[in-house]
């Protein structure tokens, strides 16, 4: 059994970005490899000078969702950017930025956060993903 | 409850999923092999989720409990 998470991540919403940094620090504690592909609007979330900006939430969020959210940052909730960096130290955590929206977006490499590890296109993602599941968010 | 010599104490109260488990790897690769790690947590899928965690993990869990809406768990590294 291919034990590989790979995430195909395209929202770029704080709450769709907090769900999939959830679930690649889960992986990453059980041992498994994780491969997280950004696309379109979450790579847009990773650029270096944005990453900690307000990305907003999905729209069924709402008024109450954006006041719970709000309610849990002021707790000192982990932003998405911490938990993902978190799993990266513990565990085998490849971001790659999908070069097709690299190109949409006109970014370089050196304009997205640390995080990000590469850049790469659609068939070396379904490579890397081998027999593993593929989450999309 | 057996005298266990804990050799490091992780606090992860007040900490969502997946951050208890996620404290709980840091924890276990400062400590030996054979040593014992106590967590305490309050998420309430903190219990499902340690025992999923050293089923994948290898660490033995040889103790959990709940006390006052805290879970504990005592962990052995690999």
């Amino acid at each position: 059994m291919d034990e590989t998470i790979s995430i195909v991540l395209f929202s770029g919403t704080d709450d769709k970005l907090q769900s999939a940094s959830v679930m690649a620090a889960g992986a990453a504690a059980l041992g498994r490899p994780v491969k997280i592909l950004l696309q379109y609007w979450a790579l847009d979330a990773f650029r270096a000078d944005r990453i900690n900006a307000d990305h907003g939430l999905a729209p069924e969020a709402g008024e109450a969702g954006r006041a719970a959210m709000d309610a849990v940052t002021r707790a000192g909730g982990a932003h998405w950017s911490a938990t993902m960096r978190a799993a990266k130290e513990i565990g085998d955590v490849d971001i790659q930025a999908c070069s097709a929206s690299m190109e949409l977006l006109k970014l370089k490499q050196t304009d997205l956060d640390s995080l990000v590890d590469g850049i790469e296109g659609v068939a070396s993602f379904f490579i890397n993903a081998g027999e593993g599941q593929i989450l999309f968010i | 409850m057996a005298n266990l010599d804990i050799k490091l104490k992780v606090d992860a109260s007040g900490l969502s999923c997946p951050l208890p488990i996620l404290k709980a790897t840091q924890g276990i690769k400062s400590i030996e092999s054979g040593q014992l790690m106590e967590i305490v947590a309050t998420d309430p899928g903190s219990v499902k989720d340690f025992d999923a965690w050293s089923k994948a993990t290898g660490n033995a869990l040889l103790e959990q409990d709940a006390v006052d809406g805290k879970f504990r768990f005592v962990l052995r590294r690999k």
